[in-house]
């Protein structure tokens, strides 16, 4: 269809035309001489229908109001009146947070940031500028400014954020705390030592067992009267201590499970990473009596930076899509404390508010793309042009 | 240390500990030190899988009265909660079961029939879409949606006078069209889509198969999954396809191949590692998917996690045994096609693709 209306400057030399065109080797011949097309026609349509057209038609519901008539859903355009609802409304505090007075730390952190972002922007414009770049941080440092105000409004200030903040700390503290244990996995499994074909199966587990499964088994681990902790939580006084009744450790509890799903799959890649390092780079290193800290900074982390920061780049953008394990280890609760984007999305959907189901589903979005380009053009990229 | 000389006798208790022999030993310390934290993590990893299979063996009674941990020392284990799901309610369980079977099978080789078949062209051949064109179809693709959404116009009937608009219009506007795009500009649009989070495009497919009439069947779900994982495949492929040589392919087209035969029989037989990694990876998303399959089955195409979800919803409460016996029921066709495609993964096929 569309991108492939354009001609392609595929040769093919040396076919001699067979010698009775029957029907079959016409139609061959013609499928040959089209063989671009052929090839990326089926993705690009499906593509097109399952990914693009819904992706304008959600545009479309974010801007309209849905009721339930005779004979299915009637629609009527409603403006802005979607996202003003959430950032500004009667949904403010589901999407952004119970806002209240800045407090003295509130205040502290909105002037480090303001600070931050201006000389960001200052070293960038007054060493090498183009426009293009320019407004692409400048985009980028709209949105970290208004996630800090976000959140100075309500974290520092003292009172509970939205699914927007949740989302933001599901991705940020999981793929850190992914990160960081993956890594010292997979450099732990790199030494050379005995059994690391069983360790490598052992940890890869975890990805197989389905999210829903490793949900519902960390239900089970965290409960404090019945689970397998329970002699251990009565030891130290908290048997009738919840997880999920308080919103930080709810919180905690789905990133624990999170982590200890996604973990492996880090921890396979950068293993797979290290073991391609020149081993007489390092052993070359231990010779002249570098410490081991030293090879690790300087010859090791500098050779898989480009596949950590892809790594995380791919877990950050699937991290943006959580939903199943907050639907069934709290069910967003206690009140939203857990609920991520999607969750918020999908039960703005269960309860037949179409618009704005999609119009929180189109932050979620903006967000994630904004979060995802800055991340590939400023770290992916950016390391890549520095080594 | 003295001064004079490194005898062994003179070195502390620490550098004895954590310093190496020599080049290739490990010294104690640090030996200790990793098989510890290995097996603290190993720990970490197997005892929740351990506790989902005893579970599935426990009596409701043993599952409430207080954690059990050994079978036959505190615990009698009972089969109970294997034949609730196997005897009693067979024909639900096996229907799930089947309906993830085809859709993951189905879905995962249609996405990477479809992409590979994408990759490779994107490798091979010089794509020159036009950004003109690009515009018009998507003018055409909103006109459409506000004549169905607005005006209440039948969708097909939009949809046809869209695309035959669009054709017109491509026909008679492409001479003018300058700016064109380059593979890197489709690769990068078809990879970007793995961005786009599930929920926002869910509500309007859901919408699309509710007006067809194909909401809660197989081919909906087999094809929404495959278009979900279109980018991996697209993604993989492509860097697997550059990385084999042009040579191979160049001289079986002198030989009088066609494209199409040059990629069947030569490129894809070459690309088996790719493939299998592929395979395997896109089929366990498939598997395990579960927003999705929330929004598009009901009842007769409902898939595996959906049935683990609901075994949490009943008026008993949660039912915990037979639960985890579902849960490992599920692991076991995954870990068996890891097993089965294991053998043509080769170590660092993913390592490539994420190279960039």
């Amino acid at each position: 269809m569309t991108t492939t209306t354009g001609r392609t400057d595929e040769t093919r030399p040396g076919l001699n035309a067979p010698a009775g065109p029957t029907g079959w080797t016409r139609f061959s011949e013609w499928l040959d001489r089209h063989s671009g097309q052929f090839f990326i026609t089926p993705a690009v349509v499906m593509i097109l229908i399952f990914a693009i057209f819904p992706l304008v038609a959600s545009l479309m519901l974010a801007f309209t109001r849905a009721r339930i008539g005779a004979g299915g859903f009637k629609f009527r355009f409603a403006g802005l009146q979607n996202f003003e609802k959430q950032f500004f409304g009667s949904e403010q505090f589901h999407f952004l947070g119970t806002f209240s007075a800045f407090s003295l730390l509130a205040w502290a952190v909105m002037a480090a940031t303001t600070a931050g972002i201006v000389w960001w922007l200052y070293r960038y414009a007054s060493t090498k500028f183009s426009w293009f770049g320019f407004v692409g941080r400048l985009i980028t440092a709209a949105l970290i400014f208004g996630i800090v105000l976000m959140f100075s409004a309500t974290l520092f200030s003292g009172s509970p954020f939205g699914t927007l903040g949740v989302t933001l700390f599901y991705v940020f503290v999981g793929c850190a705390i992914q990160f960081a244990i993956g890594l010292g996995l997979a450099f732990l499994c790199s030494q050379k030592i005995r059994g690391r074909g069983f360790f490598r199966v052992v940890f890869f587990l975890p990805l197989m067992i389905t999210p829903i499964g490793v949900g519902y088994a960390f239900r089970m681990l965290a409960d404090t009267s019945k689970g397998p902790f329970a002699p251990l939580w009565q030891a130290v006084g908290l048997g009738d201590f919840t997880w999920v009744a308080n919103a930080w450790t709810a919180r905690m509890f789905i990133v624990v499970a999170d982590s200890w799903q996604w973990i492996p799959f880090v921890f396979i890649i950068l293993l797979a990473a290290l073991e391609n390092v020149p081993r007489d780079f390092v052993e070359a290193a231990e010779v002249d009596g570098a410490s081991g800290w030293q090879i690790f900074s300087d010859i090791t982390w500098p050779q898989i930076m480009p596949v950590a920061a892809t790594v995380m780049l791919i877990r950050v953008i699937e991290a943006f899509k959580i939903v199943d394990l907050p639907n069934i280890m709290t069910a967003g609760g206690p009140g939203i404390a857990t609920e991520s984007m999607t969750l918020h999305s999908f039960f703005a959907w269960r309860s037949f508010d179409l618009g704005q189901s999609s119009a929180i589903a189109y932050l979620l979005l903006f967000v994630t793309v904004v979060v995802c380009v800055s991340f590939f053009n400023l770290v992916v990229l950016g390391r890549i042009r520095q080594s | 240390m003295t001064a004079t000389g490194h005898d062994l006798s003179s070195r502390g208790l620490w550098q004895r500990l954590f310093e190496p022999p020599s080049i290739n030993r490990m010294a104690p310390g640090t030996f200790i030190t990793v098989y510890a934290l290995l097996l603290v993590w190993t720990l970490v990893v197997l005892f929740p899988v351990y506790w989902v299979l005893i579970t599935s063996f426990k009596l409701p009674l043993d599952v409430a009265s207080g954690p059990y941990f050994l079978p036959w020392v505190d615990f009698t284990p009972d089969l109970h909660a294997w034949k609730a799901l196997f005897v009693d309610d067979w024909e639900d369980t096996l229907k799930a079961y089947s309906n993830s079977i085809i859709i993951a099978l189905a879905s995962t080789a249609l996405s990477v029939l479809v992409g590979s078949m994408a990759a490779y062209g994107l490798a091979r051949v010089q794509y020159k879409p036009k950004l003109g064109s690009i515009l018009i179809f998507v003018a055409a693709t909103i006109a459409a949606i506000i004549a169905v959404v607005r005006y209440g116009v039948e969708w097909w009937l939009a949809g046809l006078v869209a695309l035959a608009v669009f054709y017109f219009l491509v026909l008679a506007l492409s001479r003018h069209f300058k700016t064109t795009l380059a593979n890197g500009d489709i690769l990068f649009w078809i990879i970007s889509q793995r961005i786009l989070a599930p929920i926002v495009v869910v509500v309007p497919i859901y919408i699309m198969f509710q007006r067809v009439g194909q909401l809660d069947t197989h081919q909906a779900i087999i094809l929404t999954y495959a278009v979900i994982n279109l980018p991996i495949v697209v993604w993989l492929m492509y860097d697997f396809f550059t990385s084999i040589p042009v040579d191979l392919e160049e001289s079986a087209q002198l030989d009088g191949a066609t494209r199409i035969m040059t990629f069947t029989e030569i490129v894809l037989p070459l690309s088996r590692a790719g493939l299998a990694a592929t395979t395997l990876l896109v089929s366990i998303l498939s598997w395990n998917e579960y927003l999705l399959a929330l929004f598009l089955s009901t009842s007769k195409a409902q898939t595996m996690p959906i049935l683990v979800a609901g075994m949490a919803a009943g008026e008993r409460g949660v039912l915990w045994w037979t639960m985890c016996v579902t849960i490992i029921v599920m692991i076991v066709p995954v870990v068996f096609m890891a097993i089965v495609l294991q053998r043509f993964i080769s170590k660092g096929v993913l390592l490539g693709a994420v190279k960039g």
